[in-house]
């Protein structure tokens, strides 16, 4: 039997690690000689206080979904794949192919080519560490990370020598046509008279990245591919002994993952920039590894934990635009937060652990 | 009330309780920092020169993210910051799109190029500057091979090292340019043991006097030099005085002056183009105690020389970013 309920488990315990976070990153504002209290004030206001806040905040929870559920998929068949951010950045050239290569006539035409795109790149550069790691034993964690910057040169490559319109100084492909520009939030929530910011990048992508928490659900817990792969992530004996093959578990759990780590490019590449400029990705693919070890590898859970890091992103702009407090120090606070949720989490669990164990003797 | 309202009259309200007036001038540091002891601190230090001669306040963010391009130009310009002054070629989209929509606000654009009616483009004549740091480097190298080390393989970069190299090439046309780029990520931009390495990688191939374009990866680079009994030679701020006696000078890029007369001319100041080249002094190569006796009188007569028949037109120094191309450097 459990030691705790599963609502203390999910809620409870990432609420108290945050609240720990919070508190030691007060310390840090004070010694540097700032107001906590106001700081916190201007990062509330500013990432959920206004829609134009809003439109900022889930505009980053959109890649961090993205890239959440790429890590959290890869960790159910207990995979770390590290390489989110080089699968990111492909994803975001398939888009940019796609995007670039015909004259779209409606974005809802471009859009689900441009998903298949990105996601096909995505998966293929997810798809040779999975094959070394299925066949030739290579540690998944080496070979993604090694991935990561070969995906960067390869991109710093095309961009510069190939992709690069005439005369551009910037290592970026040109705007692509207004076909493929997605509808904002602002866009769709005004088709039902729900007025929201217009300038906030938070697109269409948002929707899709909500459907994609719920079909990573249903497939690790509704379908016969989703209990294999957790059965492999359990135990390898024990799921060979099955008749599943590791070998087919690693690359299906790796292809997926590599394909919705590519997603996040229509947020940002097809539904932002509008174009595919250097270092798109800008570590999406690392935070998505925090926010699925916070979210517990649940979809749900990812859910939660990427609006938590969109609401640290844009709050912490805010601080940046109109506070004295330097910008390294956003990241301190993100840092805490990480430390505190993924790597001290048996700090807080067990003495919880132990309360409720107090708890239900006492009910008993 | 809209939101759009609503939050318009919070963030004007959010500027006034942090100390801001209107029309006090903003600028926008690219994702290296301000602190990165190159174009960006440049820039920095030519915002607080004004600064610290008017008593006068300006508004300011160090870039994190892509995202943020556009939001701080429109969270200044709604607070009302005029000029909005940025740093880095990447802003010049952001700016083009968002110009429009606050047609009372002036933007500059550094290293950038926007056509607006209300954007001020500033640009360098960078390679240039790196043709006169490459002639005096052929002719202080006794090994007749020099080295160029730039952080990330992009155009701007390219426009040094091919400026430098033709420099190179016209001091001595038998001098061999190793020239070698960072890495492929933005942390190529602050990588000074990288750029050790590769200092060294250069040495042992021969070269004797080493160009850093590099941003904070430039400071490792000059360190090893120095280490290694070589000469260098910094970039954008001048940066001799770092190893005094070892680097042989440095290619001066004037941002500082650049932000400092763009912020003095306030929002009255002139929109269009500028081009800043050595006969402007926006460009040129740095001369002090530090490096006097690394350049000899030949070496700095053959500069001038070069460098008042560039201002004359009769050196044509080829512009990668016009040309697209280099014709005595590959990459």
């Amino acid at each position: 039997m459990e030691v705790m309920p599963k609502w203390a488990d999910v809620v409870l315990i990432p609420l108290f690690s945050l609240l720990i976070a919070f508190a030691l990153s007060a310390l840090v504002i004070i010694g540097i000689g700032e107001d906590p209290i106001a700081a916190v004030k201007m990062m509330v206001s500013g990432a959920v206080g206004s829609t134009y806040g809003w439109g900022y905040t889930l505009y980053y929870a959109t890649n961090f979904i993205f890239t959440g559920l790429a890590v959290a998929v890869a960790f159910h068949a207990r995979m770390f794949n590290i390489g989110g951010e080089g699968q990111a950045a492909l994803g975001g050239l398939g888009v940019a192919l796609v995007c670039l290569s015909v004259d779209w006539p409606h974005w809802a035409i471009a859009l689900p080519v441009a998903v298949a795109g990105a996601a096909v790149f995505g998966a293929l550069w997810a798809a040779l560490p999975a094959y070394l790691q299925a066949k030739r034993g290579s540690h998944i964690v080496i070979t993604t990370i090694m991935f990561n910057f070969i995906g960067a040169a390869l991109l710093n490559y095309l961009l510069v020598n190939v992709m690069r319109p005439a005369g551009s100084m910037d290592p970026a492909t040109g705007k692509f046509p207004p076909g493929t520009f997605l509808p904002t939030l602002h866009d769709i929530l005004a088709t039902i008279g729900i007025p929201f910011s217009k300038a906030a990048p938070a697109n269409v992508s948002f929707l899709i990245a909500v459907a994609a928490c719920v079909l990573v659900w249903l497939l690790i817990w509704r379908t016969r591919l989703g209990y294999a792969i957790r059965a492999y992530g359990h135990s390898e004996s024990a799921a060979v002994y099955a008749g599943i093959s590791p070998t087919r578990i690693i690359m299906i759990a790796m292809l997926i993952s590599g394909a919705l780590a590519g997603m996040m490019a229509i947020n940002n590449v097809m539904g932002e920039a509008e174009r595919l400029v250097l270092n798109s990705v800008e570590g999406a693919g690392f935070i998505g590894i925090a926010v699925a070890l916070m979210g517990r590898s649940h979809p749900f859970g990812v859910f939660l934990a990427a609006i938590l890091f969109g609401f640290l992103y844009q709050g912490g702009a805010e601080l940046a635009l109109f506070t004295d407090i330097p910008r390294e120090l956003i990241v301190v606070i993100q840092a805490l937060v990480i430390l505190f949720t993924g790597a001290l989490d048996n700090m807080v669990r067990m003495p919880l652990e132990k309360l409720f164990l107090a708890l239900r003797k006492r009910d008993a | 009330m809209t939101m759009m309202q609503k939050f318009l009259g919070a963030a004007a309200t959010l500027a006034l309780s942090t100390g801001a007036a209107l029309a006090d001038p903003a600028i926008i540091f690219d994702l290296g920092g301000k602190f990165d002891k190159s174009f960006n601190e440049a820039a920095f230090n030519g915002a607080e020169r004004w600064a610290k001669e008017t008593g006068g306040k300006y508004l300011e963010i160090e870039l994190q993210s892509e995202a943020q391009r556009e939001q701080a130009l429109r969270r200044f310009a709604e607070v009302g910051a005029n000029p909005i002054v940025t740093t880095g070629f990447a802003m010049s989209t952001p700016i083009s799109e968002v110009a429009g929509d606050y047609p009372d606000t002036k933007f500059v654009t550094i290293d950038g190029y926007v056509d607006a009616p209300n954007v001020l483009t500033i640009g360098f004549t960078e390679h240039e500057g790196s043709f006169l740091v490459g002639m005096m480097a052929a002719m202080a190298s006794k090994s007749n091979t020099v080295g160029f080390i730039g952080g990330m393989d992009v155009p701007l970069i390219r426009k040094f090292a091919c400026g430098y190299a033709q420099g190179v090439k016209a001091a001595n046309p038998d001098a061999t340019v190793i020239s070698n780029m960072t890495g492929t990520t933005p942390s190529a931009w602050n990588d000074p043991v990288k750029g050790g390495e590769l200092t060294r990688a250069q040495i042992s191939q021969g070269a004797d006097v080493i160009y850093a374009a590099a941003g904070g990866t430039g400071v490792g680079v000059l360190q090893v030099a120095a280490d290694e009994g070589i000469l260098s030679i910094g970039v954008d701020s001048n940066q001799n005085h770092l190893h005094p006696g070892k680097v042989l000078t440095s290619m001066l890029k004037r941002v500082d002056v650049a932000v400092y007369n763009v912020m003095s001319a306030g929002d009255a100041m002139e929109t269009g183009v500028i081009t800043l080249g050595l006969a402007e002094k926006g460009v040129d190569y740095a001369m002090d105690e530090n490096n006097k006796d690394l350049v000899t009188p030949e070496m700095q007569a053959a500069v001038e020389e070069a460098k008042a028949k560039i201002i004359a037109g009769e050196i044509k120094v080829q512009d990668y970013g016009a040309d697209n191309a280099c014709d005595v450097l590959s990459f």
